[in-house]
């Protein structure tokens, strides 16, 4: 039953509304139902914070979040269009694992049966990989798009196809070492340019501590080139906000007061200067995540500003009446699988350089990493709904999780289920949240 | 007690922020037809998902008695085994099974979870005898028009014993043959003592039909009419629910009519799936500037599939025919590309094909047009929330903001949201296909008013309506449209019911006459 609406006669007088959007205790329920995801990932911080008595978040930690999972991330990115324009991606493991010994072959320069053996500058094998993501993305979504298989089917094809692939490709053996450079994607970080400064909480001192929970502060000295990237970064964030909020203004909108706005803004850069920080007094700012923050800007601007982020959005939430809006749905069905395609060959390359080999196992099971963040991040199985800051959470969350597991010694057994039911329970508390709100 | 079957007292329920019944009171008398009526919103169909227990005991205020027993419901399984079953718009059939399933479904003639089917069968033919249903048990849901859906969800109401049937918009997408069927069926549940509450916008079966006419308006009840002498006119009723008399359904029209805008020639489509099934034989039809052209016929006539097929070839099998622009053959062969020509095609099924219901109501306002709020594939946050204000303001959409999700609109609203898309577009041409379907009488005034402007701003615009009187109100000239061609075309003035029937018989003849031959 649709909410009763009073109707007004022909002449009579508008009803006046109040906006519930504007009343302070809806403005709090909002920010909890939207922030819950994050919510959660502060509470799973402070508890490993806590069971590992402050190794979760040192330096080396958190960088590692960023190195280990930096592919999740960058596919998890490609996944949630495909989602939300209403599909699956299926075969995303498989692909990232065969695009990642195309790379591999071409670096290393491996006899390949029938194609024979080429060896190519590390910069144009990525190049040439990336095109070759982008083609297998063409293969898929045409059978998608245009000849109307479901995409489950087409990508659980897409999952075998390619895994065959890639045991053709390498002959069933790892292929590698690679060249530094081509490693820096996943080992490297960005070149000191400033020097380093000792960290203001101290070297070798005990820990600071408040009851079980030991602060993440204090460590090795700190890499000026990454503080100053946090710093810009932040400054970037807060100028686009307050330049949206000008705007707003000029239009004559009703916006957040301006405590509001600066509350919002202090703790993003509280956020963005701690990791900042972390990442500083390891050895900087990783080239992977670097790739990621990029992507991560990219995408949000595609996805919240661009005509075709929203007729993606469109497509997912209702394809009839988008198609019978002029929008050409198939082809946006097209595209968003052809950056599958280009952004699992980046996925895939970040774990050959990340493993220093192509291995015919690479790849394995990540489709259900990708998948998973994407839906903990609060993404639609119906399609239609989902963020780009809720998939990065989703992403961080299951980083965090294998980070704090791993440093807990939990044994991969346990950390399967715990990882099972944290999905579970996540998206729960997502859907609850959001039918509360409704 | 025997003289009343339901009796509600001092009924209030509410929503966040609305209250959408104030301390009802209504009752039934047992074997009378009951009409409930009022606008969009006024709480009829909330009213009778309480009696039926789809809001459960607790979440409302006040109390009601069934055969003099105070009820407590909890689900709508309480109620359905009290005898009291509930048959929404919105059909709950399974298409792809059975009428036999379909009738027992969650009910079946089982033991012990083994599903006797000779039983099944035998018990659904006598029900399907019972409505007057001329179908086999085995036949699919799917395969069976709406009209006879109608009747398997009224047979399946009777295999629960039902002494108080409730119907909700039972005759909405029902032609008028179905349409009186039904109702006569009603008479005759009346004979055996089954009463009815029956929900209707279709005044004048609820004033051919009732016993009572109960009248609500925004959540109260403003009177209750006796009906059986046959005296309460639809004025009447409708002065009762808008609250004062309704004396022009239609505002004045004053057209000024300019020259051809769009002219369509020989227009020849196949079905879709039966490529050698002809729906649209060749029509030819024209538009001014500045003119409402109306179509009218029967349900099945082919208007929707034509106004589909010119509009990007979105129905069907094109064959052949022309589509020309101030004399201008024109490339309609893609909905981007009608769009391009100043085609805009209003749907007469706005939640399946014209609204992304989860998306707000500037998102949907802009889809048709996101170049007119975007510059380099950049759209303007703020633009666009000025152009969906603008667009509020000037079609009067009643939400608390453009960034209200459109699930969450009224009928009628929700259809000023589908035209605004279209209006943004800034079209030419506007088709209108079934514009008031399903909303209510103020609603309906306001769109006539816009089609109105439309006009006036030198518009051309196509209303295609199953409600004659509609088409007659608003339209300069009518195109009478059956069995996929145009049966005849006159200037409104000259239209009456009478022979706008006797075009459309008149082809339905000449159809016998050459199947004959």
């Amino acid at each position: 039953m649709s909410a009763p609406t009073e109707v007004t006669p022909p002449g009579a007088p508008p009803v006046a509304y109040s906006d519930p959007s504007t009343s302070a205790l809806a403005t709090i329920r909002a920010a909890i139902g939207k922030g819950g995801m994050l919510v959660a990932l502060l509470i799973v911080v402070v508890f490993f914070q806590v069971t590992t008595n402050g190794v979760m978040l040192k330096s080396l930690n958190v960088t590692n979040v960023f190195l280990q999972n930096g592919y999740i991330l960058v596919m998890a990115l490609g996944m949630l269009l495909v989602i939300v324009i209403g599909h699956i991606d299926l075969s995303v493991g498989s692909v990232a694992g065969f695009l990642g010994a195309i790379v591999a072959v071409l670096m290393v320069g491996v006899e390949v049966p029938v194609f024979g053996e080429v060896q190519l500058d590390p910069l144009l094998a990525v190049a040439v990989t990336l095109i070759a993501g982008g083609l297998i993305g063409v293969w898929q979504g045409w059978w998608i798009a245009y000849l109307r298989i479901p995409s489950f089917i087409v990508t659980l094809a897409g999952m075998l196809l390619f895994r065959g692939a890639t045991l053709f490709m390498l002959g069933g053996q790892p292929v590698g070492p690679f060249p530094e450079s081509f490693r820096a994607i996943s080992s490297g970080f960005i070149p000191e340019l400033i020097g380093t400064v000792a960290d203001p909480f101290g070297t070798g001192k005990p820990p600071l501590a408040i009851g079980p929970l030991v602060l993440p502060v204090g460590g090795d000295p700190l890499n000026l080139t990454t503080l100053l990237v946090g710093a810009v970064l932040s400054g970037f964030v807060v100028f686009l906000g307050w330049r949206s909020r000008r705007e707003q203004v000029k239009y004559g909108f009703a916006v957040p007061s301006m405590a509001q706005f600066w509350l919002r803004n202090v703790g993003i850069i509280v956020g963005i200067m701690f990791i900042a920080y972390r990442l500083a007094g390891y050895k900087g700012l990783p080239i992977v995540a670097l790739i990621s923050f990029i992507l991560i800007g990219v995408y949000m601007f595609l996805t919240l500003k661009t005509t075709i982020g929203r007729r993606i959005y469109a497509v997912g939430g209702n394809a009839k009446a988008a198609t019978l809006s002029g929008v050409n749905a198939k082809w946006m069905v097209f595209l968003v699988f052809i950056n599958m395609g280009v952004l699992a060959a980046l996925g895939g390359m970040i774990i050959a350089a990340r493993f220093n080999s192509a291995t015919p196992k690479a790849g394995y099971g990540f489709e259900l990493d990708v998948i998973a963040a994407t839906f903990v991040g609060g993404a639609s199985a119906y399609g239609g709904v989902g963020t780009v800051a809720g998939t990065v959470i989703g992403a961080l969350f299951f980083g965090l999780l294998n980070i704090g597991m791993g440093v807990m010694s939990i044994p991969i057994d346990y950390q399967f289920m715990v990882k099972a039911l944290v999905l579970l329970i996540a998206v729960y508390f997502d859907i609850r949240g959001k039918t509360r709100d409704a | 007690m025997s003289d009343v079957l339901l009796e509600m007292r001092g009924i209030t329920k509410e929503f966040p922020g609305v209250k959408a019944l104030k301390d009802v009171t209504f009752s039934v008398r047992p074997g009378e037809i009951h009409a409930l009526v009022g606008e969009n919103g006024a709480g009829k169909s909330t009213l009778m998902k309480v009696v039926s227990g789809v809001y459960p005991y607790g979440s409302y205020d006040g109390e009601f008695f069934y055969k003099g027993e105070e009820c407590r419901f909890h689900n709508i399984r309480d109620s359905e085994h009290k005898g009291i079953v509930i048959i929404h718009q919105e059909l709950a059939l399974i298409p792809e099974l059975s009428i036999t399933e379909n009738i027992f479904l969650a009910n079946e003639q089982a033991t012990a979870g083994v599903i006797n089917w000779s039983k099944s069968h035998a018990k659904a033919i006598e029900l399907l005898k019972k409505v007057g249903l001329d179908e086999s048990s085995n036949t699919r849901i799917s395969r069976i028009g709406v009209g006879k859906q109608q009747l398997v969800e009224i047979a399946k109401a009777l295999s629960k014993d039902v002494e108080l049937l409730i119907l909700d918009e039972p005759t909405s997408a029902l032609n008028e043959n179905d349409s009186q069927q039904l109702l006569q069926l009603l008479r005759e549940f009346r004979a055996q003592g089954i009463a009815c509450v029956l929900i209707s916008h279709k005044l004048k079966e609820v004033e051919s039909v009732a016993d009572t006419i109960t009248i609500l308006r925004d959540g109260a009840v403003i009177e209750s009419l006796d009906a059986t002498g046959g005296d309460v006119t639809e004025d009447r009723i409708i002065k009762g629910m808008v609250g004062r008399d309704m004396t022009h359904r239609f505002p004045p029209r004053e057209a000024t009519i300019g020259d051809v805008a769009f002219e369509v020639r020989n227009w020849k489509v196949a079905h879709p799936i039966y490529a050698d099934r002809m729906v649209i034989n060749d029509v030819s039809i024209n538009v001014r500037k500045g003119e409402v052209v109306g179509i009218a016929g029967l349900m099945g006539a082919g208007r929707t599939e034509f106004a589909m097929s010119i509009f990007g070839r979105s129905w069907g099998h094109f064959k052949s025919g022309q589509v020309l622009k101030d004399g201008q053959e024109v490339d309609v062969s893609t909905i981007p590309k009608a769009v391009d020509h100043g085609i805009a095609y209003v749907t007469e099924d706005r939640k399946t094909y014209g609204l992304v219901l989860m998306n707000d109501v500037k998102t949907n306002i802009t889809m048709a047009n996101l170049g007119g709020v975007s510059s380099g594939g950049v759209i303007s946050g703020p633009k666009e929330i000025k152009v969906a204000n603008e667009f509020r303001d000037a079609l009067s959409i009643k939400t608390p903001s453009v960034k209200q999700i459109t699930v969450n609109l009224s009928g009628g609203n929700q259809q000023k949201v589908v035209l605004a898309k279209w209006l943004f577009a800034n079209p030419d041409l506007l088709i209108l296909d079934e514009p008031t379907r399903g909303i209510d009488v103020g609603a309906k005034y306001e769109i006539y008013t816009i089609i109105n402007r439309l006009a006036a701003e030198g518009k051309a615009v196509i209303v295609i309506s199953s409600e004659l009187p509609e088409v007659l109100g608003v339209s300069d000239r009518i195109y009478v449209m059956a069995a996929g061609q145009i049966a005849a075309e006159m200037p409104a003035s000259e239209a009456t019911p009478e022979n706008v029937m006797s075009a459309i018989m008149r082809l339905a003849r000449a159809g016998a006459e050459e199947v004959v031959l």
